[in-house]
Order: structure tokens, then sequence, then C-alpha cells
């Protein structure tokens, strides 16, 4: 695939998101104009890509599709749940279309075709053809409440037409000049403008194509009928918007709106809707430029602003050429903040900043032994900026997960409709923050998630009503951080898991003994299991038994957890638990039997002396409350005699409190990460390894993990009382 | 290639070329491990390192002695006489960790292993290496590649594949991790 198809390839994809995001969008509210202009945006900015490579299927189905949404925007068909679908399965189509151009499409070339044509026979319903009568239904004669433009001048009484040609309307043979002269004959032509704006540079221009639009003040007694059926042949070809004489100010507000020319001039805008003529502008840029004159204008002041001040321009079509002016502007910012940044290169400089870290704090420990104190202030600074540059390289590589999240309100509103449930899908915490490369993992076990509690978990709505509940089910996506983690919830309001469903099938797949008592956690976590479903039916969304067992599996590689948190008819909680970033991390440094192990500083909560009364126990009275420990020494069978004294890192996770004893603390520092490989694949306890200013391997401790085997164990023992008597 | 004994004038056909290159004497380190002489092909050795400070894993089997700083990467080093089923190296003057480069299921990783002292480069032809015997050299039988003769005396040629296998090395861990968990119960219980 060359670069070209490929960049293609990426940014269609891009905004195809976009344009689904906002389809769902427009579906919730359909009279959005800032969405339904965002929808025809992304479909034109798609077509003129796919121009761009020469993509025929992918312009020409999105041309189509575009047309249909013109007119949509020009209110001229209305938004209804049919269209809203058939947009969504035309993006669908799009989808398609571009990887089949990129050559990854997963469906045969027929299929393709058959697809398009069908969509395009649908799409046909809504065509310019079918319903051209209405297009030029007049304006109402006055509206209570909308204010008209009173006439400044006798000669003001003027049509106003805003025409756009297409460009390939001098290829079919019609001269846009015939037009003009056509125009004539119904009415005498009071000003004229015209745009060139869309004209390339020379060397990139096509003379065959169009690349005019006029804007027009005519002076007529015919009516709008009239005026239109001069533009009759070219109208599937250009833009065209006609305003009748003395029209509301709101019209002129839209027409402001739906002009395509980027950043125009304030004044010209004006001037081209005709809301001024270009005497009112030139005086007002005249009052602009010398403030000292008549109405002495402060230094500066925007051109809008001394128009309204000497009442020549209503203020609400200043305002509106203004926020244009603006969104524009706003934009290009916009587009210009943005780098495109392949994801090696950022990896790349994150090891660099990462060998950073460890040579810093090699000359940092240098200096201190040296005992050298300009050095020290020096090296201390240049820590301080290492640690800057650190964070500010690692925040290059995090990612909201709002996006991710966003993905699945297309999948609820698909799969509602497939099964008959109505599901509000309710997103919290999307601008949390984490690493890019744990996102792109994290979306197939979300969605196996998100597709069990739809199918599984919430219930149909006779079944909810029933339940005296509202038949409108709640499936939550919540994220926020704790202690170094960032914890993804997924949680219904549905059926809750059937622990006796689940138990039974667990016995028949012979997982479970049939007589053994488990606790309802136990039970819980069965559904990880291999081969269990505890559907009746297989749908085609779950069912089949594979997927919570692969969750677990993908979350495991990501060093996460996954919990399951269910009540009877009140609905299941599922809570992820993922590590932050795959990088660099702040950590605390213990040292047990004169060996380093680093603790995240996020789990960290205080450290205290371990109180001589309670030497061999391992819990601790700490402020009046129980803290149960986590020994090094004994947890990994350190060699050598415990010493007299003794330290306690008090570490939270996942709410709950814990110590670890450690013969002595040694401080902060920040750990780089280094995977300890494939062969400590199965290690438990330990998260990973870093490298100290001394050049010594320290392990970086996994709390939660050791806290889980410490109390494994000691739960294992208890199950085996003949082992504890001997 | 140039070197090769050909009949004059006659160039050499592909089979006869292969069989040279079969021929050809490849190239093996050989190191002293309690006593005995061991040779691992020179092709998979990335380098020879002095024994420094190795970082101690806890919950591991005794034979994965714990991981090094090589140069910014963390290596795992592995003592070869407790993979084989023996006493731990005694750590001398001459120890050194030779560090070995492994290419599994397309992942590359290298493992350092722990050698009582390293002898020399040899070459030693494939006519010059015998087939493993069946028992007798006190090593799994699958570790060793061949039997290769060296001025009469045999050095056995390891199956680095095998004797470093990642998969059964993480296996092997996994279920000291479990058994370490199940003693240290053990030791709470005698609190």
């Amino acid at each position: 695939m060359d670069e070209l198809k490929q960049v293609f390839l990426q940014e269609s994809n891009e905004q195809l998101d976009a344009l689904e995001a906002l389809l769902l969008e427009l579906e919730a509210r359909p009279d959005d104009e800032t969405t339904l202009n965002g929808i025809f945006r992304a479909a034109h900015t798609i077509k003129g890509a796919a121009g761009m490579v020469e993509c025929a299927a992918v312009e020409s189905f999105a041309h189509v599709v575009e047309n249909v949404l013109d007119r949509l925007r020009n209110h001229e068909i209305a938004v209804s749940t049919e269209l809203a679908a058939l947009m969504l399965a035309c993006t669908d189509q799009l989808r398609v279309l571009v990887a089949d151009e990129a050559g990854v499409a997963d469906v045969a070339a027929e299929e393709i075709q058959a697809r398009t044509a069908a969509l395009l026979a649908r799409l046909g319903e809504y065509g310019p053809a079918a319903v051209g009568g209405q297009v030029s239904a007049s304006p109402k004669a006055s509206e209570p409440g909308v204010q008209r433009i009173p006439a400044r001048h006798a000669g003001h009484t003027c049509w106003h037409i805003s025409v756009r040609f297409g460009p390939d309307v001098l290829r079919q043979g019609m001269d846009p000049e015939n037009f003009l002269r056509f125009l004539e004959t119904v009415g005498n032509i009071r000003h004229i403008e015209t745009l060139a704006d869309g004209m390339p540079a020379a060397e990139a221009m096509d003379p065959e194509l169009c690349y005019l639009g006029f804007e027009i003040a005519l002076e007529s007694a015919a009516d709008k009928q009239a005026i239109e059926d001069v533009f009759a042949f070219v109208r599937d070809e250009c833009r065209l918007a006609i305003l009748p004489p003395d029209s509301k100010v709101g019209d002129y507000l839209k027409l402001i709106d739906s002009l395509p020319e980027d950043s125009l001039r304030l004044g010209e805008i004006l001037v081209r809707v005709g809301a001024l003529t270009a005497d009112e502008l030139a005086e007002g840029l005249r009052a602009q430029a010398t403030p000292a004159s008549a109405d002495s204008a402060p230094e500066g002041t925007p051109i809008g602003e001394i128009l309204v001040a000497r009442q020549v321009v209503q203020p609400e079509i200043v305002a509106a050429a203004v926020a244009k002016q603006t969104q524009v502007s706003e934009k290009k910012a916009h587009d210009a903040k943005l780098i495109r940044v392949p994801a090696d290169k950022l990896d790349h400089l994150i090891n660099l900043v990462g060998e950073l870290v460890i040579a810093g704090a090699a000359t940092s420990l240098l200096a201190h032994t040296r005992r050298d104190g300009e050095l020290i202030e020096s090296s201390s600074l240049l820590t301080r900026l290492v640690e800057e540059i650190r964070d500010a390289s690692l925040q290059l590589r995090t990612v909201q997960i709002g996006e991710t999240f966003n993905r699945f309100q297309r999948l609820v509103r698909d799969a509602c409709k497939d099964l008959g449930k109505d599901v509000e899908l309710v997103i919290s915490g999307g601008e949390t923050e984490l690493d890019k490369s744990i996102v792109e993992k994290i979306g197939d076990p979300l969605m196996h998630l998100v597709r069990n509690s739809l199918d599984h978990g919430i219930e149909a709505p006779a079944v909810r009503e029933a339940a005296g509940k509202s038949p409108r089910g709640t499936l939550s996506l919540n994220a926020y951080h704790d202690a170094g983690n960032i914890v993804i919830e997924v949680a219904d309001d549905g059926a809750g898991l059937n622990r006796e469903r689940i138990l039974a099938k667990a016995v028949e797949r012979g997982l479970v003994e049939p007589d053994v008592h488990l606790s309802d956690r136990e039970v819980y976590d069965l559904i990880f299991a291999p081969g269990l479903s505890t559907a009746e039916q297989v749908t085609n969304l779950s069912g089949r038994g594979v997927g919570m067992d692969v969750v677990r599996r993908n979350l495991q590689a990501l060093r996460g957890t996954i919990n399951v948190d269910s009540h009877p008819g009140q609905g299941t909680r599922l809570t992820l638990r993922l590590p932050l970033t795959l990088a660099i991390i702040d950590g605390f440094l213990v040292v047990s039997a004169n060996r380093s192990y680093v603790i995240p500083l996020d789990a960290v909560v205080e450290c205290i002396e371990r109180p001589v009364t309670e030497h061999d126990r391992n819990y601790f009275n700490l402020r009046g409350q129980v803290l149960p420990a986590v020994c090094l020494r004994e947890s990994f069978k350190l060699p050598g005699e415990r010493p007299a004294r003794e330290s306690v890192v008090v570490v939270q996770y996942a709410g709950q409190r814990a110590g670890i004893v450690v013969d002595r603390l040694a401080g902060e520092l920040q750990a780089v990460i280094k995977p300890l490989g494939a062969i400590f694949r199965h290690l438990q306890g330990i998260g990973g390894s870093t490298i100290l200013g001394s050049g010594e391997v320290a392990l970086i401790l996994d709390i939660s993990a050791l806290i889980k085997i410490s109390g494994q164990a000691e739960q294992r023992l208890l199950a085996r009382p003949e082992q504890r008597n001997a | 290639m140039s070197t090769l004994p050909t009949a004059a004038g006659t160039p050499a056909t592909p089979g006869a070329k292969a069989q040279v290159v079969e021929a050809s004497p490849a190239q093996y380190l050989t190191f002293q491990l309690g006593g005995e002489m061991f040779a691992v092909g020179i092709l998979n050795i990335k380098e020879i390192i002095e024994y420094g400070t190795v970082t101690e894993i806890p919950m591991v089997p005794p034979f994965i002695r714990g991981v090094i700083n090589l140069r910014g990467a963390v290596v795992p080093v592995i003592d070869l006489a407790s993979r084989f089923g023996g006493k731990r190296s005694e750590i001398s003057r001459r120890t050194c960790i030779v560090i070995i480069e492994l290419s599994e299921n397309d992942e590359r990783q290298d493992v350092g292993v722990v050698v009582d002292a390293v002898s020399e480069v040899l070459e030693i032809p494939a006519s010059e290496i015998e087939p493993p015997p069946s028992f007798g050299a006190r090593i799994r039988a699958d570790f060793i590649r061949g039997m290769g003769k060296v001025n009469g005396r045999f050095v056995i040629i390891l199956e680095v594949a095998k004797v470093l296998s990642v998969d059964e090395i993480a296996s092997l861990s996994q279920l000291a991790t479990e058994s370490v968990a199940d003693s240290q119960a053990g030791a709470v219980a005698q609190d």
C-alpha cells in the first residue's frame, strides 16, 4: 500500500468514527444544527479524500450520501429513525469500501457491490428528485417574535441570491454567464459579487472546472419560483440560496452560517450577503482606520462594533458573522495544535528518557558520595528537570479513555434493536487518561463485557416492568484513577448473576464437585472459567462461552485484574484494574536483608516503625484499627536475622490497607520499569524490575498480588487442619 | 569456499557444495562446569562477562540465580550446574556469565548462564561429533546435541534451545511459586 493510500485509510477511518458518533448524537437530538453540520463536514471530507486518491467507489457513494445530508441540512427532509439507521448503514458501507480500497476488506467484492446497490436504492428515496416539489416552499408571511430587517433605503427591497456553481458545470456545457444574463430577464441585477475563493493556485487549476460563485442583489417583481427556475438546469450541480426582500434576520444569519468560504473578512461577508453596501463598509473601514475622526471610535475597535454603532447593520448579523469568523480561526488553531507522530518514535523517546533517568540517578549518587556541594546543587536541578521531561514525555503517550467508551454507543444502539431491549449507555470519567498501548488492548475485553451485559444482564422491557424496574435499562461505563492504577467499571442494573445456574453449569462441565460449598465470590469467579456460559440460547452477541476467559487472559497480559460484584435483581458490576503506564513510575525504595525493593509510591500511605511489643504478629494496631501485614523477609524467604528495629510501609490498594514489613526505608526514586521477561511471567508479587543509580537491579513489588498470595497461603493452610497440627 | 579442493577445471556441483558446507567445521565455545567440559555453538553467544552483582528473585527454583543489569537491560541468570540437577556452582575468581541469545516463539531473549570457567573457542568438524549416549552422561538426554571429540576427549555439546527453554523454565518457576506459597503457609502456622 503506498503512503498516500495509507494516510487515506487512516484519515477516512477517523472521519467515519466521527461521522458515526455524530449520527448517534443526531438521533438523540434531531434538530441540532451543529451536529448536522458536523455530519456533513465529515462526509464531505471523506468524499474529498477519496477523490484525492482516485478511489471512485468511495467517492461516488459518499457523493450520494452527501446529497441526502445536504437536503437534511437545508431542512428539505426531516431526521427520522429510519433515515438515521440508513445513514449508519451507509457509514458501515463506506468503511467497507475504504477497507476494500486499501485491500484489507473482509467482504467479497460482489457482496460489497450488492450492498452498495441496495443502499443507493434506499438513498434514492431521500434524493432530490423524489421530493423536488418541496424545495421552493416560500417563507411564511411573518412569524411572531422574529423581527424583520427594516428597509433602510428605498433601493434595498432586493432579493438576495447566493449561488455556488459546481465544478462540473462547464463540462456539462453550461456557462455561468448565461444564467446571469437569463437572470436579467426576470429582474434587474443591482449588485453582483464574484467569489473566486474556491480557485486553486494556477498550477493546480483545471481549466475545465468551474470554481466560481456569485452573490447577487436582484431587484425583481417575480416570485421565488420564477427566480429559482432560472437556475433549473444546474439545480443539481450548484448550491443555491434565495432570500426574499425584507428577509428575517434569522435568514441572513443562516446564510452566513452556510457559506462555505473560510476566514472571509467580516465586512466582506456582510457586503456579500447584501445586508449592507460596499459604501457602508468603506465608511466603516475609514472609521476604524482613523479613530480620531468624527465618531472617535477607540483604536482597534472591531469593524463589527463600528458598523453597529453607526447603525449600519443589525447587531444580530454582526454577531453571527463574528461567530463564524471565530469558528473558522478556532478550527484552524485546533488543526495546527495536532501533530501526527508515529508511535515508535514516541516509544524510542520514552526509552531514552528512561536511560536519562537512570544516568541522572547515578550522577546524583556520585555527587552525594563526593560530598561536593556545588555538584549536588547542580545535579539536583538536573534531577528536577529530568523529572519534568519524564512526566511530559509520558504524557505524550497518554490518551483519554472517552474515545474508547464512545465507540460503544453504536454497539449498544444496534444490540438494543436486535434484542428488543431499551438500554441507556451512561458514560462517566471519559477524561481519565492512560497509556495508549493499554487503551489499544483494552477495547476488545471491554466489548465482550458490554455485550455480555446487554445480552445476559439487562432484561427485556416487559420483564423489567414486571420486576418493578424502569423498562429502560442502564449500562454505565466509568473510569477513574486509584493508587497508581486505572479502574474501569462496567455496570448494569439488570438481573444480576444467577448463582444457582452458574453452579449447575459448572458442575455439569466438571469444573467443581457437586457437593462443595462455595462463597458467592467464588461462584461468580467461575464465569471466567473457559467454556462456561449461562445463556440458555446462543445469540450472535454472546453465549458461546468463549469471552470471559479471554477477557481475563487479556487483562492478565496487561498486568490487570477483573472482579465481579453482583446482586440478584439489582445488577452486576465488573471492575477492571490496570496499571497506568508501562514505562516509568514514582517509587519508594525499601531494603530488606540488603536487597532493594521498590513499592509504587501511589500505593504508599504512610510509614511507621514496627511496634516492638507486636514483634511476632502479622497484624498491628494502627491508631485503633487492625492492620494486616506482610513481612518481606518471610514472604521472600530472605536469609539472615530480623533486625531489632523494623519499619512498616502502610499501603492502600482497592480500598484495602495493609502493612509491608521491611528492614529499612531508603526514600523515593523514579523507577524505569524493566520487564523481567517471559521466564518470570508466572511470578507473583513482583511487578517488574528497575535499575538503581548504583547499577544494582531492584525488584518492583506488585502490592495487590503480594497481599493476595499472602492471604491465599494462609487460607490454604487453614483449609488443611492436619498440616496445622503437624 | 574459495579454498575448496575441487577437481581442477571442473566446477563443484551443487550436491558437492552442500556436502562441503555440512562438513565444514563449526566453532564452539568450551567451558568448565563441575569438572566436566561442555561446548555451546558460538553463533548463539553474545558476550562473556565477569560474575558480578546478581539480584536474587524470590519464589523461583534454585537454578534461577536472579537477574543482572547488562548495560540497561535486565537479564535473567541461570545456574547451569543446578539446572542439570546438581548443586549450585561455587562462585570463584574464574566464574563467568555467558550471555546467550535465544529466539523462541519469534521473541528474542537474552539469558545469562553461570559457568565455572571459560576455556577456548574450538573448531569441531561435524565428522568428529558423535550422537549422545542414551544414558550415562548424568544430564537429560534432550539437553545434549552431540558429543564432540577434542584431543581424544569428549565434550558435551549442549542443545541450548532445550537447556534454556523459556517455556519450561517459566512453568518450573510457576510450580516453585506455588510450593513457596504453601511452605510459607506452614511458616505462618508455626508462629
